[in-house]
């Protein structure tokens, strides 16, 4: 866990990737490598394409010119693993996108069980195991609309760990949240990112960023603009987007 | 539906809007005048011959109907909601026994016989319609699922099959499907019998009009829960199975149970290849006789037990799917 395996050892990679809706362009010329165990925070004005971007790396969202590497493969129309590929990835919305038929506890297993073969006592095991991680392991018997916004997205959060990803992908995860659970949802993210796991995080919660960043991408109008460790990024801002940017944030 | 928790006072308990009704009430009796009818039998000891008792008799008639009426309405409303329901049923339902028993009917006709005439159209008539039905819902339901996938998918084939297929088996009126399909099919040297004609026209039917509320409850789940199931890995098909249909089910439910009832009942229409199932036994024991109204009315109340029946057990699916979410 040192800097080094942080560099040069790359699990995303990114070269001159562009996309559009319609005649939109959302993306234009990304390029970004992200290595294993690193903590990327990707924050920007509202429309600047965060999203677009994250939902690139698992492929929610196809791009149209360049390339996207994950673990080695190349995200293209015609793969036939994409599968493959997102198991690997976790991704957690804004809006929990938790099933609400299943339990919490069957929220958990359904990935293990389901996609990755592994069968209901150990799949059980592993959910309840994540349910304590992220600290509800009370809930497991509940539906999800019975949890506050808080524990669903940690819920969410625990339904990803279980497909045990080598990179997770956060898209404003405290966004659709009430403030007073905002605290106890990037709780989680801080120890899951002291644990050393690859995290992508789009949020807007900058006390957050300044502790677990390694890097701060600032996007505007489809494009990254300014890319630096979050000291840099927050003491010597180095465009005039990013500073305006800032000074609205921070206030 | 929400019920406000603030209770207004009821409109049949303000003396004014009880007056305009009762008004009301007495003009409706007074203008349809009911002086012929047992009504006027009855009240025969206070107007004398109801046919001689011109304006005099046609007032007290509408006048004690109308109090009657009033009265009943007012004390079913100190009722509890339960009770009250019962009541109005009750009393529809015997309305509607008036209405049946001024036809002059010969009930008893349908008793006699050896097989009874009802027992006959239980036995057969009866046990057709619900085969032909049973068998006819569960082709459709498979139909509507294949349907809509078809519909909801990027397959051109699949897209332009299965909504040329709901465009003309919901454009064409079901009888012509069931002659199209009982003379078509032999023209093409295929021969089919009636009973296979009937079901293969109710199920194509019926199938296209609930491929639409299949569609409409897969569509009707949120797009996050196909994307967080593709995030996971999942599987078209799994997806559907585990993820999309589950949830759609308290919403096709309701719908799907209404097609069950008018398929039920437009089973009926399949009398016209002679297949002996309870509207045909109706017709044709009915009019050997002259005792056409009987047998129709058996059959109708048949019918409406029938689907007495399937809208409890729809209520309790409903009520069971309710409780989950
Ligand atoms: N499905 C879509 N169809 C058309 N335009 C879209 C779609 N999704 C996003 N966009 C547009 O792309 C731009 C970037 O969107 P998004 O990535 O969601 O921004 P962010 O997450 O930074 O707020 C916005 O202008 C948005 O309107
Ligand atoms: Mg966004």
């Amino acid at each position: 866990m040192t800097m080094n395996t942080k560099s040069g050892n790359p699990v995303i990679s990114l070269k001159g990737v562009s996309k559009w809706y319609g005649d939109f362009q959302a993306l234009k010329d990304i390029n970004l490598t992200i290595n294993l165990k690193e903590k990327i925070v990707i924050c920007g004005p509202s429309g600047s394409g965060k999203s677009t971007l994250i939902r690139c790396l698992n492929r929610l969202e196809a791009h149209q010119e360049g390339e996207i590497h994950v673990s080695g493969i190349e995200l293209h129309e015609t793969m036939k693993d994409v599968d493959i590929v997102r198991r690997d990835i976790g991704m957690v919305f804004q809006n929990f996108n938790l099933f609400p038929h299943l339990t919490v506890l069957e929220n958990c297993m359904a990935g293990p069980n389901w996609v990755r073969g592994i069968d209901k006592d150990e799949a059980k095991e592993r959910a309840v195991a994540m349910l304590k991680q992220v600290k509800i392991p009370e809930q497991a018997d509940k539906y999800p609309d019975q949890l506050s916004g808080g524990q669903q997205q940690r819920v969410a959060i625990a339904r990803s760990l279980c497909m045990q990803p080598k990179v997770m992908l956060f898209d404003e995860p405290t966004s659709a949240l009430d403030p007073e659970m905002v605290s106890e949802v990037l709780d989680t993210m801080v120890e899951l990112a002291n644990s050393g796991m690859t995290m992508i995080c789009v949020t807007h919660e900058m006390g957050f960023a300044r502790q677990v960043a390694d890097r701060i991408i600032f996007m505007a109008d489809g494009e990254i603009v300014e890319q630096n460790t979050p000291d840099e990024f927050f003491n010597n801002p180095q465009s005039d987007r990013t500073k305006t940017f800032l000074d609205q944030i921070l206030i | 539906m929400f019920v406000d928790t603030v209770i207004e006072d009821k409109s049949l308990h303000k003396p004014a809007f009880l007056l305009g009704l009762s008004i009301a009430v007495l003009a409706f009796f007074f203008t349809f005048n009911f002086t012929d009818t047992i009504f006027g039998e009855f009240l025969s000891p206070v107007i004398g011959n109801p046919e001689e008792s011109g304006f005099f008799g046609r007032l007290v008639v509408s006048f004690v109907l109308a109090i009657i009426f009033v009265l009943n309405l007012l004390l079913i409303s100190f009722a509890k909601l339960k009770i009250q329901i019962l009541i109005v049923w009750i009393e529809l339902f015997f309305l509607f026994l008036a209405f049946a028993y001024s036809f002059d009917l010969e009930l008893a006709y349908i008793f006699i016989g050896e097989p009874s005439k009802i027992w006959l159209m239980i036995s057969k008539g009866l046990f057709t319609t619900i085969y032909i039905s049973a068998v006819s819902i569960a082709i459709a339901t498979a139909i509507a699922i294949v349907g809509a996938i078809a519909k909801l998918s990027n397959n051109g084939f699949a897209y332009a099959i299965a909504s040329f297929y709901t465009s003309l088996f919901r454009g064409l009126p079901l009888l012509l499907q069931i002659y199209l399909i009982y003379m078509g099919l032999p023209q093409l040297g295929f021969m089919i019998d009636a009973i296979p004609s009937g079901i293969a026209a109710l199920s194509l039917c019926y199938g296209a009009y609930m491929t639409e509320i299949f569609r409409a409850g897969i569509q009707s789940i949120p797009k996050g829960q196909w994307e967080a199931s593709r995030a996971l890995g999942f599987k078209f098909g799994l997806i559907l199975r585990k993820i999309i249909l589950p949830q759609s089910i308290p919403i096709i439910v309701p719908p799907t149970g209404n097609q069950f009832i008018a398929m039920l009942k437009d089973s009926s229409l399949v009398s016209v290849l002679g297949i002996w199932e309870l509207m045909f036994m109706a017709k044709k024991i009915g009019s050997k006789d002259f005792n056409n109204l009987e047998m129709l009315l058996t059959a109708a109340m048949i019918y409406w037990a029938l689907t007495i029946i399937l809208e409890i057990i729809q209520a309790r699916i409903e009520r069971k799917y309710q409780q989950k979410a």
